[in-house]
């Protein structure tokens, strides 16, 4: 059918599927805008700052496994939008951006709100595209959906210039996809899975390091297999936060940085690394050379380039972690899971030692406390997202997840601002969950605005503020590593948090005891619109136990044992 | 620090809008080295082949053949390791240097005079990289006016 290129991307966003697209009007995208007008089968979200769109499609994403969508206008839209980007193309998010350019006979004289995206999302895209001829639109939004989607998931971002929009040509989007360049290697080398399965089975000490991937890859459930049939323990890096359940016998907790000290340990003492969809991040490994120093290292990624990079593996297989791990259950009858028991044992011992906790030792509230009480009353029932700072590390630590997609949070860019939007993305693909977005007085105001999306859809996401009056994080380090100098981290000035939500027609609560809390929580999910939790909390807390960044492992700084 | 090493790397990609620069922001963005780079359309053909001389540690240069690969038009990456390779080099001389000495010299690196002007003759040699540094090590003393090198092509033997 003969229709013009506006059209093209509203047929192509229903032929994918999409029922939710987040953005933000302008200038070079109006054509589209115009075509979102007339049509009624999927939903667009005006979030209020074009990287919150992104970021709500993140999190609309990440919580449902399906592609994300966002749409912008050129320059200052694209240019706002750039940090979603790069935020999603670290945490392999998958994401089809769509951008308006200035029409290709301006493009190249500065015109106005003209910028080089191609050439700026090049670096922090999987993928992108300038589409210069409406004839291409169709293919190239159909390759945009499949590479974004397949191999290492990430985001792909397809600029159409303003005429491109308006021009007419042919659009049969059922036409068959030929990119003979891109052919992800989902199948792991059967001969190579067989050593692996064979290393396993001789290994004393074995243990599953976990990653994001296995979330991506929506392997949880077959990881979760072949841990219980092999009975070998798993650590799970800060993106696994819910593969195995917080109630897991054989999960010993997060490790790296902020990681407990048995999963610490345990990577230290271990005699083979397993692993599964992980990447071997320098928040995770620590200094490398002391990384897992007498162990084996089996390492399955999507993404050839992952493997080796950091850590050398001597079982590289490269291959789509749930088929991987469904060939390795079938092989893992030879393994037998008394051989562990006293290797369990050893970890529990850690785990007695030093186990992942906090001193209730002052008046105010205790940020950990805070977290721990919310997976109390909410449990599963909450999909968890965090901005950046304390208080996501100690999300990470003290939520009690249960499921894969319950946690949603930015680990490769550590991106202050993304909790809120994110939480809005996840509300409208989960409405049957409870949305909670643990944040920070420092993070909360990098997309405040965006209480007016969620206040005007309706997506009642319940921000929890761990109010330190700090970059609480930086002043961390400061205390630590800069003789206490906190230079430019006070955040003793803020606003009335309770009177800013209200101002956007939400609900506020400011909170000072635990008591006050309870109320508050059980008040803002009954009440069901967006609410801010301002809680006060202890100011100096660290996160503890942590890795100096640089040092080893089994170096920790521990929590101080407190005498009763 | 590991041993650096250099490496001729092809790379045969489909032939598109900005390719060129997906594959040099790649090597800029991750800090790896680019000693020289030349590039042609594949006769008969969609795809163009790059060859890129690059050096680093082992791990570097596996990185740098991964990555390559993980760009979406990239068809095939070789590295290298049993190769004919060959550079080009055009040099401007004076007319009044000896002729004859330059013309000879040239001769032993695969070349010659290739063009004769009222102030200036340019010469071009093409042989492997090493050999064509040896050339312009030897024609300094007739005072070379100005050196290009076109980078080095490779296919294995
Ligand atoms: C956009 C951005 N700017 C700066 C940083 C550096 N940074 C990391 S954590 C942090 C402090 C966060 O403070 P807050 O949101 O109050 O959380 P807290 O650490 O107090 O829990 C900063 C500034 C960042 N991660 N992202």
């Amino acid at each position: 059918m003969q229709i013009n290129g506006a059209q093209m991307v509203i047929e192509a966003l229903i032929a994918e599927g999409v029922d939710t697209v987040f953005g933000y009007p302008g200038g070079a995208i109006m054509n589209v805008y115009d075509e979102i007008y007339k049509q009624n089968d999927f939903k667009h979200i005006l979030t209020r700052h074009e990287q919150a769109s992104v970021h709500a499609a993140e999190g609309y994403s990440k919580a449902s496994g399906k592609v994300g969508v966002a749409m912008i206008t050129s320059g200052p839209g694209f240019t706002n939008a750039v940090t979603g980007l790069a935020d999603a193309y670290m945490d392999s998010i998958p994401l089809v951006v769509i951008s308006g350019q200035v029409p290709m006979s301006l493009i190249g004289t500065d015109a106005f709100q003209e910028i080089d995206a191609v050439g700026i999302s090049r670096s922090c895209t999987k993928h992108n595209y300038l589409v210069t001829d409406a004839k291409d639109l169709g293919r190239i939004l159909k390759e945009a959906f499949h590479i974004a989607s397949t191999g290492r998931p990430g985001p792909v971002h397809v600029d159409i210039p303003k005429d491109v929009t308006a021009q007419i040509a042919e659009f049969d989007y059922s036409l068959e996809l030929n990119l003979e360049t891109y052919k992800p290697h989902v199948k792991g080398n059967p001969r190579q899975i067989k050593k692996a399965m064979e290393a396993i089975s001789k290994a004393k000490r074995p243990l599953f390091y976990l990653g994001g991937g296995i979330i991506n890859a929506d392997a949880a459930y077959e990881v979760r297999d072949l841990v219980h049939k092999t009975g070998i323990p798993a650590v799970e890096t800060f993106m696994a936060r819910g593969t195995l359940s917080h109630d897991d016998d054989l999960l010993i907790s997060m490790l790296g940085m902020h990681g407990s000290y048995a999963a610490n340990m345990a990577m230290s003492e271990t005699d083979l690394v397993i692993g599964l969809g992980a990447r071997f991040d320098d928040r995770v490994t620590g200094k490398l050379s002391e990384f897992a120093k007498n162990a084996g290292v089996i390492h399955v990624d999507i993404d050839p380039a992952s493997i080796s990079k950091l850590v050398n593996a001597d079982y590289p297989i490269v291959g789509d972690v749930k088929n991987v791990v469904k060939e390795m259950l079938e092989l893992s009858s030879e393994i037998k899971s008394e051989k562990y028991s006293s290797w369990r044992d050893t970890i529990n011992q850690f785990d007695e030692l030093h186990p992942l906790a906090y001193h209730e030792d002052t008046d105010r509230i205790k940020p950990q406390w805070v977290i721990e009480r919310v997976g109390e009353l909410l449990g599963d029932s909450a999909n968890i997202s965090t901005d950046v700072g304390q208080h996501q590390m100690w999300s990470a630590q003290f939520y009690p997840f249960t499921r894969p997609r319950q946690w949603i949070s930015s680990g490769g860019l550590g991106t202050m601002g993304f909790g809120f939007p994110a939480a809005i993305g996840v509300k409208s693909a989960c409405p049957e969950k409870i949305s909670v977005n643990f944040t920070g007085d420092g993070s909360i105001l990098m997309n405040c605005q965006e209480l007016m999306t969620a206040v005007e859809q309706k997506l009642p996401v319940i921000n929890i503020i761990l109010n330190n009056n700090f970059l609480g994080m930086v002043r961390q380090w400061q205390t630590m590593f800069y003789d206490k100098r906190h230079s430019e981290t006070d955040l003793s000035v803020q606003p009335d948090f309770v009177k800013l939500s209200e101002a956007f027609g939400g609900i506020g609560y400011r909170v000072k005891t635990k008591d006050e809390f309870d109320a508050a929580l059980k008040d803002a999910v009954e009440k069901n619109i967006v609410a801010f939790i301002d809680v006060v909390v202890e100011r100096m807390e660290n996160v503890m136990p942590m890795v100096p960044s640089g040092g080893s492992l089994f170096n920790m700084m521990l929590l101080e044992k407190k005498e009763k | 620090m590991e041993a650096s090493e250099r490496r001729v790397i092809s790379v045969i990609v489909v032939n598109e809008a900005s390719v060129l620069s997906r594959i040099t922001d790649l090597f800029s963005g991750r800090g790896y080295n680019i000693t020289s780079l030349t590039v042609a359309p594949i006769p008969d053909s969609r795809y163009s082949r790059l060859t890129i001389v690059t050096s680093g540690s082992i791990r570097v240069i596996e990185q740098i053949t991964k990555q390559l690969h993980k760009l979406i038009p990239v068809l095939r990456v070789y590295e290298h390791a049993d190769l004919v390779e060959k550079e080009m080099a055009l040099v401007k001389f004076p007319v009044t240097e000896n002729i004859t000495d330059i013309s000879t010299l040239c001769e032993a690196y695969n070349g010659k005079i290739v063009n004769v002007g009222e102030n200036v003759i340019i010469v071009m040699v093409a042989d492997e990289p090493k050999r064509v540094d040896n050339f312009l090590q030897v024609i300094k003393r007739y005072n070379p006016k100005e050196i290009v090198r076109s980078g080095a092509v490779a296919l294995e033997r």
